[in-house]
């Protein structure tokens, strides 16, 4: 059932804003998480929601309501912070049912949430378990059951994921969606790895110093960010300064240097506009370049991740990009000096006004 | 001669094994990567080589040296400790240049070295910032500063990016390598995530329970695991256990629960044996230019999750083979959707083929 809405909150901290006019709307059963460099304020935007702080200025909504005045117990709330919690001297079963026990409920309306709440996160056979006798994991699944006991419809997810192994985030990532799809909860996640919200989220948020950059579903944010920031944020980016030398109705054409030119979807540009054009190494087609968007160039070094490889590639213009591809042992490999030719289909080169403050500081995470 | 080299390490604390008998070699201006779970022995290690530790049992020699009775401050090698131990009361740069100073370098020569590292961890606008006024990344970062202007020859870094942003962390994991590389040192690198192992290392050292699970190029560790657990923990995998059914010159074919047969180019079973056959959800191709040859199976797209980049699909074959694909987005309007029919493939070379484990596959492989 919960809507959470804020409009225009600021948090301050000396002369830090740390929530800087925030206006956000996070739909009902909605999963959004926010993301930005340390700093930003999303660890202030969510502690502002869950009541443990006050904003200086605007208002949170939730369900219509304001809660400015109800304190963090009355605001049906799970959250659930990076720090596993849990009381090292009681077991499972007793950590998950501290909360209804404190408030007074008796043992025979409490065994079954708790049983319930076991059974979703599949630790049933652990509950006279203590903590250190658990996985950091498991821990956590158990802080999150904790969390939901007390009937909370809102889960509030501060970096719940960050004191764990890689390899364990991962998998528990999607236990984290399945578990708020399940019970039909809203959820504010926060965490500083955008792939982690990227595979979970409905929407996700883009913070920066204290600002939203932007807000949209992962694949609109990947594929048609709205600012430089979130280009380089989200995923990866190959920049390129530019002159904007041609426009017709629905495509430009930018001057990149040394006689480059690349062509794009139009936006707002015009004609001999400094613009930063960006597309991803992944739309850079390596193998079978199409026709138009041709770029060639010089290959500086390959780089391995696993099985993808990344091509870097000097440009005439002096400027190096990159472009990836799957290491299909049945493609041709590239070699250092070598000369590669790449395109990159119009439908995939974004084109941005360049920035006021230099592009080096639109995109600096910090 | 390799630099640092590690004869039979062993160490117990109380009933726990934490190194068993563990070999090592690593060359002058060698990058390796430690990579392993929690609790698998990779900072017991680390503090062994800097002489923090002292083993049950082996030897450690660095530059051919026997180093077991040599105090750390004595080995060419700076260890780095995961929380970071700034000196409070000095700002960045004194704490950056408080290792070259107390050696008696010269003036010009301190302010070299440290500005350099300072740049290189961009933090040169904060030199006069002290170590309360920053972030905790940043923190991080004078740390490793600090290490790397220490001069020794030997970096010992445990989880040096473990604190950082990830999307920061990706940026700073290319520069320390060239860092590493630029000024010649050797580094070995601790760490749990097998992608900055992967993108930052010259070799890999896979650890698993405190023994060596497998050494070997990033190549080598990503696409031939030497076991279940190595296929498992780096890039995934999609296991399917079936027996070997017949087996020649080419390879051999591994007939799975469900009737599905899969072809493999290993022949290092026996007919009969019982397998797992692992492969990466990157070699499984989705919609195949081709659909001839082996290991091709008809199927739907069960769900699909868009990791930034990459999309990863969950197909189903036939009565429920559940099969993990991973691939490059490069046209995001052509993606497969669920419910969407597929074919899938994958090669025979691309498949790794061990034997079904005593303790049952998901023994290997469970991470949580």
């Amino acid at each position: 059932m919960p809507e959470v809405k804020l409009v225009n909150v600021s948090k301050r901290y000396g002369r830090i804003k740390a929530n800087d006019g925030i206006n956000l709307t996070i739909k009902d059963k909605e999963y959004v998480s926010v993301i930005g460099p340390s700093g930003c304020g999303k660890t202030t935007l969510i502690r502002n929601i869950a009541g443990i702080i006050h904003p200086d200025e605007g208002e949170i909504f939730i369900d219509e309501e304001s809660v400015s005045n109800v304190p963090i117990e009355d605001r049906r709330i799970g959250y659930v912070f990076q720090n596993i919690a849990l009381f090292p001297h009681m077991n499972i079963w007793d950590n998950i049912t501290y909360g209804p026990h404190v408030r007074g409920l008796p043992q025979q309306q409490t065994r079954p949430l708790a049983l319930e709440m076991l059974d979703m996160i599949k630790i049933a056979a652990r509950s006279e378990a203590y903590p250190h006798e658990l996985s950091g994991g498991t821990q956590q699944k158990t802080a999150v059951a904790r969390a939901l006991i007390s009937d909370a419809r809102l889960l509030l997810l501060d970096e719940p994921l960050g004191a764990l192994d890689v390899k364990v985030r991962t998998e528990l990532r999607y236990e984290l969606r399945r578990l708020v799809k399940d019970l039909r909860l809203t959820a504010l996640h926060v965490t500083h790895d955008q792939e982690e919200a990227m595979s979970i989220s409905d929407r996700v948020v883009v913070m920066k110093k204290g600002r939203i950059v932007e807000a949209g579903t992962p694949v609109s944010l990947y594929t048609r960010p709205q600012h430089t920031f979130t280009a380089n944020f989200v995923g990866e980016a190959n920049f390129l300064k530019g002159i904007v030398v041609e426009t017709t109705a629905d495509t430009s054409v930018v001057d990149i240097g040394s006689g480059v030119q690349l062509r794009a979807n139009r936006g707002k540009e015009t004609v001999d506009e400094r613009v930063i054009v960006v597309f991803r190494p992944e739309f850079a087609v390596l193998d079978k370049p199409i026709e138009v968007n041709r770029l060639s160039g010089k290959v500086m070094d390959v780089l391995y991740s696993g099985s993808i490889i990344r091509v870097m590639i000097k440009l005439p213009n002096d400027e190096t990009i990159a472009a990836k591809r799957i290491a299909s042992f049945d493609k041709p490999m590239y070699d250092v000096s070598e000369s590669v030719t790449i395109s990159v289909s119009p439908d995939n080169v974004l084109v941005y006004p360049y920035p006021e403050e230099g592009l080096k500081k639109a995109l600096a995470l910090e | 001669m390799p630099l640092v080299k590690l004869v039979n390490i062993t160490k117990k604390f109380g009933e726990i094994i934490a190194l068993d008998n563990i070999e090592l070699s690593i060359e002058d201006g060698e990058y390796l990567c430690v990579l392993g779970q929690t609790g698998a022995g990779k900072t017991t290690l680390l503090r062994t080589i800097a002489g923090l530790i002292r083993p049950d049992g082996g030897e450690i020699f660095i530059e051919g040296e026997l180093v077991n009775d040599v105090p750390p401050e004595e080995r060419d090698a700076v260890y780095m400790f995961q929380h970071f131990a700034l000196f409070p009361h000095m700002n960045v740069w004194d704490n950056v240049s408080f290792g070259p100073s107390i050696k008696n370098w010269d003036n010009e020569q301190v302010k070299t070295i440290s500005s350099e590292v300072l740049e290189m961890v961009r933090l040169s606008d904060r030199q006069d910032a002290f170590p309360s006024e920053l972030s905790g990344g940043m923190q991080q970062r004078v740390a490793l500063a600090r290490g790397i202007a220490s001069g020794a020859k030997i970096l010992l870094l445990d989880e040096p990016l473990g604190a950082l942003d990830a999307r920061l962390r990706v940026d700073l994991r290319r520069q320390l390598r060239r860092l590493v590389k630029d000024q010649k040192l050797t580094a070995v690198h601790v760490t749990h995530d097998q992608e900055e192992a992967l993108m930052t290392a010259d070799r890999i050292m896979v650890l698993r329970k405190g023994k060596v699970e497998q050494v070997g190029l990033p190549s080598e560790i990503y696409s031939s695991p030497k076991s279940i657990f190595v296929a498992s923990f780096v890039g995934n995998a999609n296991f399917f256990e079936g027996n070997v059914i017949e087996m020649d010159n080419s390879g051999s074919t591994i007939w799975i629960r469900g009737d599905y047969q899969i072809r493999v180019s290993q022949t290092d079973r026996k007919v009969g044996d019982k397998v797992v056959v692992a492969v990466k959800p990157t070699d499984v191709i989705i919609n195949p230019d081709s659909h001839k040859g082996k290991n091709v199976f008809s199927g739907m797209v069960d769900s699909s999750t868009f990791v930034g980049g990459s999309m990863k699909y969950k197909v189903i074959v036939g009565d429920g083979m559940v099969i993990f694909s991973e691939a490059l987005v490069s046209n995001i309007q052509e993606l497969p959707r669920p419910g969407q029919e597929v074919t899938v493939s994958f090669h025979p070379a691309r498949c790794c083929l061990f034997e079904y484990p005593e303790a049952g596959l998901l023994k290997e492989i469970e991470a949580i």
